[in-house]
């Protein structure tokens, strides 16, 4: 049954109450991300301490249930993560779910990577990868300052 | 007429889709084609083929008689009065493209006016908008009124001396409002305004005839008339095409060419250049022939019948939504779900076979208008039952058990 990999309960929980669905006060870093083919938008902030640390981190959006639940537990995981933490998390995550077949980051707790791992049925459903991964790379936009609008359509 | 033996004339339905029948509602986006069409293009290709009106060979003078063939049968399909009244295109997009194009290249000047409406598919406003750019022309909507529709007087209000041009939809891809086509184009005549109208949605579902409408310009795309994809067809009154620059240079569409200036075909070779997409232009021929065989009067009584029971079925059940309520409605049932987005409606959806689209159908300034970032839109072609309502209905129940709704 893909169809409950898919939709598993705690993808369900997150798209009907997204975590941090907000905008941080005194955000340092943002950038937006849009999918053109099904008008999803998503805008990430991030407020990061003076050891680069991330203290706060939030987004506002709409958009399906995928993408909502996959905004909503990247930005609870990452919380409390340094910088290039949070690179490599967004790294392995992304690999995870054109490739391989679990995360191999040592930072996040087995109990974090299980609930990430909820987000790899997407992988049976070619359509619905942009809609898993825009929230991220979004991200990355916002670490690196870039200043873009991430296009699901121009990225791999 | 027996639907059944119609959908057996199309060959997509006699394989499962991923282990389900095939239950398709994406016929506003592209419909699917009977055997006939998909033979012809093999046939051609196998037997007769050949590049047209260049050689003198006998494939390509019998190439060249096919492909005009088509035209005439186009020609009568419509109802234009000349065949050199069509236009073969690769699509409806460059149908408009071309008129934009040309039209805003001779005629339009800064601070001329454009009228739209909120209805249309971006094939229809971003060909305009680059008027905008180069132009300064300005670009005004009509705008719908709560049923999805359009009336005459939405238009009729944005009419200034300064209106140039007004394009509109025949039939909406999202709300499936038919817009008075006919009213509308008099009303533009009246104020010597060209109207053309984007016929995309209008053609492979309603009777068309261009001398009755009085249009200046309809675009029609074939691949959504059970025909090939690469092909559209531009009509366009003959003083138009007359009047107009050509919009593409090359092989095809000249007259003379020498080193110090180009004289250009006569209609309708001058808007042809280059080689055009002949095998789809000979197989159209056969989509047309396959609509009349049927007659487009039943296929309009059926699929008016089918979305008459469609909005039923989906208005009983309780937490679906339909978009706009038009009293005149082309085969489109979009709708929302409450608390359930359109893509993961899709995707439940497919997983039963049931082919529908979900997004903002190229309607972005629509969806903005209903404040929806995404629709879903199940919509009908002549093979559809409604069995295949009720295996809509069926998984949309499916989705909301999944999300617990």
């Amino acid at each position: 049954m893909d169809l409950k990999e898919l939709y598993q309960e705690i993808i369900l929980d997150h798209g009907k109450n997204p975590r941090n669905l907000r905008k941080t006060e005194n955000f340092n870093k943002d950038a937006k991300g849009h999918n053109p083919l099904c008008g999803d938008k998503v805008h990430v902030y991030l407020k990061l301490d003076e050891d680069k640390k991330v203290q706060d981190i939030s987004f506002e959006g709409q958009g399906c249930a995928i993408s909502m639940a996959s905004a909503s537990i990247m930005t609870d995981l990452v919380k409390g993560k340094e910088e290039h933490e949070v690179k490599e998390i967004v790294k392995d995550f992304l690999e995870m779910i054109k490739e391989k077949d679990q995360l191999n980051n040592k930072i996040l707790e087995e109990n974090e990577k299980t609930k990430l791992m909820c987000l790899s049925g997407v992988k049976k459903y070619p359509m619905r990868v942009k809609c898993a991964t825009l929230s991220w790379h979004t991200l990355t936009s916002a670490i690196d300052n870039t200043q873009q609008e991430i296009n699901s359509e121009n990225i791999d | 007429m027996n639907i059944e033996n119609i959908k057996k004339k199309f060959p997509i339905f006699n394989n499962k889709v991923q282990n389900n029948d095939l239950v398709y509602l994406d016929s506003a986006n592209s419909s699917q084609k009977p055997q006939v069409v998909v033979d012809r293009i093999y046939d051609f290709y196998t037997k007769e083929f050949s590049n047209v009106g260049r050689s003198v060979h006998y494939l390509a003078v019998a190439a060249t008689n096919l492909y005009e063939e088509t035209r005439s049968l186009v020609q009568k399909y419509i109802n234009a009065k000349d065949p050199n009244e069509i236009v073969f295109t690769k699509g409806a997009t460059e149908a408009i493209n071309l008129v934009a194009n040309t039209f805003g290249q001779k005629f339009l000047k800064e601070g001329d006016e454009i009228i739209l409406t909120e209805l249309e598919h971006h094939s229809n406003y971003v060909p305009w908008h680059y008027l905008r750019r180069s132009k300064g022309v300005q670009i005004k909507f009509a705008e719908i009124n709560s049923e999805g529709e359009i009336s005459l007087e939405s238009i009729e209000k944005l009419i200034t001396s300064k209106t140039k041009m007004i394009a509109i939809t025949h039939l909406s891809n999202v709300t499936g409002a038919i817009l008075p086509i006919k009213e509308i184009t008099q009303l533009a005549h009246s104020k010597n305004i060209p109207i053309l109208i984007d016929g995309c949605q209008g053609a492979p579902h309603l009777q068309l005839d261009m001398q009755e409408i009085g249009c200046d310009f309809y675009a029609i795309s074939c691949h959504k008339m059970y025909g090939p994809t690469g092909l559209g067809i531009l009509y366009a009154k003959k003083k138009w095409l007359e009047a107009l620059p050509p919009y593409q240079g090359g092989g095809g569409m000249i007259s003379e060419v020498k080193k110090d200036g180009i004289t250009f075909g006569d209609l309708p070779n001058k808007y042809e250049a280059g080689t055009m997409a002949t095998a789809q232009v000979i197989a159209f021929a056969e989509s047309i022939k396959f609509i009349n065989q049927i007659g487009i009067k039943n296929i309009e009584k059926h699929e008016s019948e089918l979305t008459k029971y469609g909005e039923e079925v989906l208005r009983k059940n309780n937490s679906v939504k339909l978009v706009g309520s038009p009293k005149n409605k082309g085969s489109v049932l979009s709708f929302t779900l409450d608390g359930i987005h359109a893509h993961d409606i899709a995707t439940i959806l497919d997983e039963d076979g049931v082919a529908i689209r979900a997004g903002h159908h190229c309607c972005q300034i629509l969806h903005d208008k209903l404040g929806l970032s995404a629709t879903a839109r199940a919509s009908l072609g002549v093979y559809n039952t409604k069995d295949d309502i009720d295996k809509l209905n069926e998984s949309i129940n499916k989705c909301k058990k999944i999300f617990n709704k």
